[in-house]
């Protein structure tokens, strides 16, 4: 059929000024600006937008807004567009979905006449023997079934995150919605009213609510002005509430922004969804839902058909086949399945307009190639079929208001009970946990004016904090009940598929066939039949689906149940959820100077340093020369980035007592000690230098990795301990530079003149106050490199400024400044460990050699007792240093293994060539009965080839740590 | 997301706390026997009821003590940990 637009009032969401040109499956159309895809589609009269998951149906759209499969299109970037949401955009390309070929002639189409090969379930039962073929038909099934295609080049669109709050959030801004959004603001509240939808309004932007149509606008004139001019009320639409978590947390998804809303109280007016009736072939497009029908003409001035059957099971069909009527469709029937005919002035006005009404009628069968042609309807009743000739009526269009379902998935996720309301026919409902609130047709209302009321009744609760839910619990509700509405009527036919659920390709026989193999509770039914795991999850499919699963099980509906909803609601595309890419880094003052000397900077933990300076291309030369430099020389390395603690308290030796390794508590003012750090199963967890700068002040260095964990260990000990001491993470407070080489005392004594650096007044491991080039700084003298060098630590702020008088400072002798690869190539010829690096989360010091660093005469410190339970039972592995005798052997990496008899018996942790020794060098963990001196092991690197490696005690260089201590 | 109501800075997203486990006695290290130190260490009450937990706040490093039950994730009382850890601390022992 070809479509037809409709003057105005009809199209209101329509620009009519504004064309716009678009292709779907190739061919050139046109629409209007405010059209939808699925509207300009059905305008132009398309309508086989899809074909189906598993038989390759042609199918169209049937309900707006409900995310059926069936109205899911391509775009050439994006896959499972919905249609009846997406606004049609200038020059779009759309093309169909799930075929091969063209959509009207789908090459795969042959697989429904396999239909007998394929019965419910069919994954499970035939692809599992033998062992493995799983892996072959995975390939093929993923290919046929599914929905849209990925363009993997598809650029990263913008998508951003938004947090907000209200004290009370309204989904869903249709009558009851706004009714009491405007209660709540009314009292005081501030309040955040959320819809789906281009416009507020709901049903009654579309919906006929008595038979001249004038309710409707009225109430919608009122209330969506007053909303609009209430200034406590924000208003959000395009916006998808797409779940409901803890202490009414919302996820509301406006496409490039996913609103974070926190509120106090939340009324859910989500209004009620579209169900589907269940007869032969109820899939053909042309079979459209009543509220779409009006959609399509109201919103956006398209008549949807120009013969019309409407299907109704209530007095909404009416109002659908009136409106069509008006908009100059020709309605042929209208079949009520309701054995009563209605006495509704809706009904009577349409037997005025002539049009046909079949009381306790439905359809058994729509028939037509592609596209609805005609319908066989037969009465509901069983004995009446016998005597009563079905009725064959030609029509383009079937307008369908079957029973449709509250919109309660919201609730499922809230927490609250969704039992089944026999005297309604849906479940509805109950329990709901304090701070959540229904209202409207969600809460089981129907008539607009009752409607609007629950609204204002509901708003007005939620500001009053009153937490009391309209219906209290199921049992309460059910001895009320005295009537019991009968489920909605089914059929089926021999020559036909008679889908409860769209999406999955699901007919009545396969829910009877899947309780017939054991699948009876709904939990199982839903797993194994897939019915409602669609991309409408369940909307339509629940209600019948869970039906003919009580039929079959001989059960009330209500001892079925339903399936958990759980978030989310609605397809959220993962560039929404991903946001905006943020990666934050720390810079050191003296980042800009790096740079502009050509360094390759770093990730180290949150900051960035620089690895060393010069080309990439050159990068194993410069790291070997900047060693080179320290060693015969000077060179500077900015170690900002280390963790510094500040200390101080009474019992501040005391605390680092229990936390470190070592004791603390006799060490004199103006000395430094090695701080290594075990949790404790007596792991090593952490190591930097403690240094006494007072009697009851330390300052403590940790990793630069480790210093955030260590500053929270620091105070959860404290806070059971409860010692005397304050505990300070003064990281970003200083900057601090290591200055090494046997030229770094003459070098430093150039910008330091209130400190005496001789050898004997500041020695080894000395800590002293003073000023360097003017700055006030503490000077640590430490040996992490090996060489005589002085740490120095002055706040941020003047980090550049010292570290350029140091570069100056430092010309005579060839100073250079040195990255990371350097240092970690220095220490490793001290034989000093990196923590994460040589250690791992099961690392205990004796095993690392490090006993030393263990004191034995502490009553206790954290990981001491478990220390001690390990040394007791032996080592079962042992940290060495090797070296590599063979210079021609490849140079090991981290974690290649280290061999024994053919078995795996350690790792490699570090690894380097070293330029000071002339070979490979590095630690690994080797079997404890290794001899500690010239013990021979293998190492396996790439290739699977073996290199020989030999046990040298540590440290490789200068072993009488002379150099150090100068 | 949960609102914790953290004793120190009021009620927070949870996303901006961590949990350090349950509060447990240490035994004392000299006398505990091997046994008795790796339960200490390695097995958790893992009750399905009231759970006592370490939190911290991370953005304020402060930490707290939340009472948890475990079968529903309410969040039962929080409090600070001087109400079960009073000075003088337990006694530490004396090698």
């Amino acid at each position: 059929m070809s479509g037809t637009r409709l003057p105005a009032p009809a199209g209101a969401r329509l620009d009519r000024t504004r064309p716009l040109r678009f292709t779907f499956e190739g061919e050139s159309y046109r629409g209007f600006t405010g059209d939808t895809i699925a509207s300009a589609l059905a305008a132009n009269g398309v309508r086989v937008l899809s074909r189906s998951f598993k038989y390759r149906r042609p199918r169209g759209l049937y309900s707006a807004g409900s995310h059926e499969a069936c109205a899911l299109v391509q775009l050439p970037d994006e896959p499972n567009v919905p249609a009846d949401r997406r606004l049609l955009a200038d020059g779009m390309t759309i093309t169909g979905q799930n075929y091969a070929g063209s959509l009207a002639r789908d090459r795969g189409a042959w697989i429904a006449r396999f239909e007998k090969f394929m019965p419910v379930g069919f994954y499970y039962r035939t692809f599992f023997r033998p062992r493995g073929i799983w892996r072959v038909w995975e390939r093929v099934i993923r290919k046929r079934a599914g929905l849209g295609r990925v363009n993997p080049k598809t650029p990263h669109g913008y998508h951003d995150k938004a947090y907000a709050f209200a004290d009370v959030a309204v989904i869903g801004a249709g009558p009851a919605g706004m009714a009491a959004a405007l209660a709540a603001a009314e009292a005081g509240a501030e309040v955040t009213l959320i819809d789906e939808n281009p416009e507020i309004g709901g049903a009654l932007t579309y919906g006929r609510f008595d038979a001249d149509g004038r309710a409707a606008d009225e109430a919608l004139k009122r209330l969506a002005k007053e909303v609009r001019e209430h200034a406590a009320i924000t208003v959000l639409t395009d916006a998808v509430c797409t779940g409901l978590y803890e202490d009414n947390w919302l996820a509301i998804d406006q496409g490039r922004r996913l609103v974070k809303l926190r509120a106090r109280d939340i009324v859910v007016a989500t209004g009620l969804q579209d169900g589907i009736m269940v007869f032969a072939d109820n899939d053909l497009p042309g079979i459209v839902a009543a509220t779409t029908v009006q959609r399509l003409i109201w919103h956006h001035g398209v008549l949807p058909g120009e013969v019309a059957v409407v299907a109704t099971q209530d007095e909404w069909g009416y109002t659908a086949a009136l409106d069509l009527a008006e908009a100059g469709a020709e309605v042929s029937a209208i079949l009520d399945t309701r054995d009563k005919p209605s006495d509704s002035a809706l009904a009577k006005l349409a037997e005025e307009r002539g049009i046909e009404v079949l009381s306790g009628w439905m359809p058994e069968r729509a028939e037509g190639e592609t596209e609805i042609e005609r319908i066989s309807a037969v009465p509901v009743d069983e004995a009446a079929r016998e005597t009563e000739e079905p009725r064959n009526i030609e029509c383009d269009l079937l307008c369908v208001s079957a029973r449709p379902t509250p919109a309660a998935a919201l609730f499922a996720q809230g927490g609250a009970k969704l039992p089944f309301d026999p005297a309604r026919g849906v479940h509805l409902p109950t329990d709901l946990p304090p701070g959540l609130h229904a209202a409207g047709a969600v809460n089981g209302e129907t008539d607009l004016k009752r409607v609007i009321a629950d609204g204002e009744r509901v708003g007005k609760a939620a500001i009053a904090g009153e937490t009391k839910p309209a219906r209290k619990t199921a049992k309460k509700t059910a001895k009320k009940t005295a009537t019991t509405l009968p489920p909605q009527p089914m059929l089926e036919h021999p020559e036909g598929k008679s889908f409860v659920d769209l999406d999955e390709d699901l007919t009545i026989g396969d829910i009877r066939d899947t309780v017939a193999l054991g699948y009876q509770d709904v939990q199982l039914l839903k797993r194994f039949s897939t019915l409602g795991m669609g991309t409408s999850q369940g909307r339509h499919a629940n209600p019948p689906g869970v039906t003919v699963a009580a039929e079959a099980r001989g059960d009330e509906i209500g001892q079925v149940g339903l399936t958990t909803a759980r978030p989310p609601l609605a397809p959220v595309a993962f560039g929404t959820l991903a946001g905006r890419q943020f990666s934050p880094v720390r810079r050191t003052s003296i980042h800009r100077w790096h740079v502009e000397a050509s360094a390759q900077m770093m990730v180290a933990g949150a900051w960035l340093r620089p690895a060393y300076y010069g080309p990439p291309d050159e990068a194993e030369s410069r790291i070997q020369e900047e060693a080179v430099a320290v060693r015969r020389s000077l060179g500077l390395i900015d170690v900002s980035t280390l963790g510094k603690l500040e200390l101080r308290g009474r019992e501040a030796g005391a605390f680092l007592d229990r936390l470190y390794t070592f004791s603390y508590q006799k060490l004199a003012v103006g000395k430094s000690r090695y701080a290594l750090m075990t949790d404790e199963t007596g792991a090593i967890i952490d190591d930097g230098v403690v240094c006494r700068l007072g009697e009851e002040h330390f300052y403590v260095t940790a990793t630069t990795g480790g210093v955030d964990e260590v500053y929270r260990t620091m105070l959860w000990w404290n806070a059971q301990w409860r010692l005397d001491v304050d505990i300070t993470n003064v990281t970003a407070g200083y900057a601090a530079m290591n200055l090494a080489g046997p030229a770094s005392r003459e070098s430093l004594a150039k910008l330091c003149d209130d400190v005496d650096l001789g050898a004997e007044a500041f020695p080894y491991l000395g800590v002293r106050e003073g000023h360097v080039a003017g700055v006030p700084a503490r000077i640590l003298r430490t040996g992490f490199v090996g060489e005589l060098g002085y740490e120095i630590h002055a706040p941020t702020g003047f980090g550049l400024d010292l570290w350029q008088a140091f570069m100056r400072a430092g010309e005579d002798a060839g100073i250079r400044p040195f990255g990371v690869e350097a240092q970690r190539l220095l220490r490793l010829e001290k034989g000093h460990i990196i923590v994460g690096q040589d250690t791992d989360g099961l690392t205990h010091p004796y095993e690392a050699g490090m006993d030393w660093a263990v004191s034995k005469k502490k009553p206790f410190f954290v990981g001491g007792r478990s220390i001690d339970i390990m040394r007791a039972r032996g080592l079962t592995r042992r940290l060495v240093g090797y070296q590599i005798e063979n210079r021609d052997a490849p140079l090991p990496k981290e974690c290649h293994l280290v061999i024994r008899n053919g078995e795996i018996a350690g790792r490699v942790t570090s690894s380097a060539v070293s330029p000071t020794l002339g070979h490979a060098i590095g630690l690994a963990y080797v079997p404890p009965e290794l001899d500690a001196k010239d013990g021979k092991f293998e190492i396996r690197v790439e290739g699977a080839r073996m290199v020989e490696a030999t046990v040298v005690p540590l440290p490789f260089y200068d072993p009488e740590n002379a150099r150090q201590e100068l | 997301m949960k609102i914790m109501d953290c004793p120190l800075n009021g009620p927070r997203n949870i996303s901006e706390f961590a949990c350090r486990g349950e509060v447990r006695t240490m035994p004392d290290p000299d006398t505990a026997s091997d046994a008795q130190w790796a339960d200490y260490l390695f097995m958790q009450t893992n009750p399905a009821g009231v759970a006592r937990e370490w939190w911290i706040h991370l953005p304020s490093s402060y930490w707290f003590i939340a009472e948890r039950d475990t079968r529903t994730g309410e969040i039962l009382k929080t409090y600070p940990p001087d109400e079960l850890f009073k000075r003088p601390n337990r006694p530490m022992s004396s090698k």
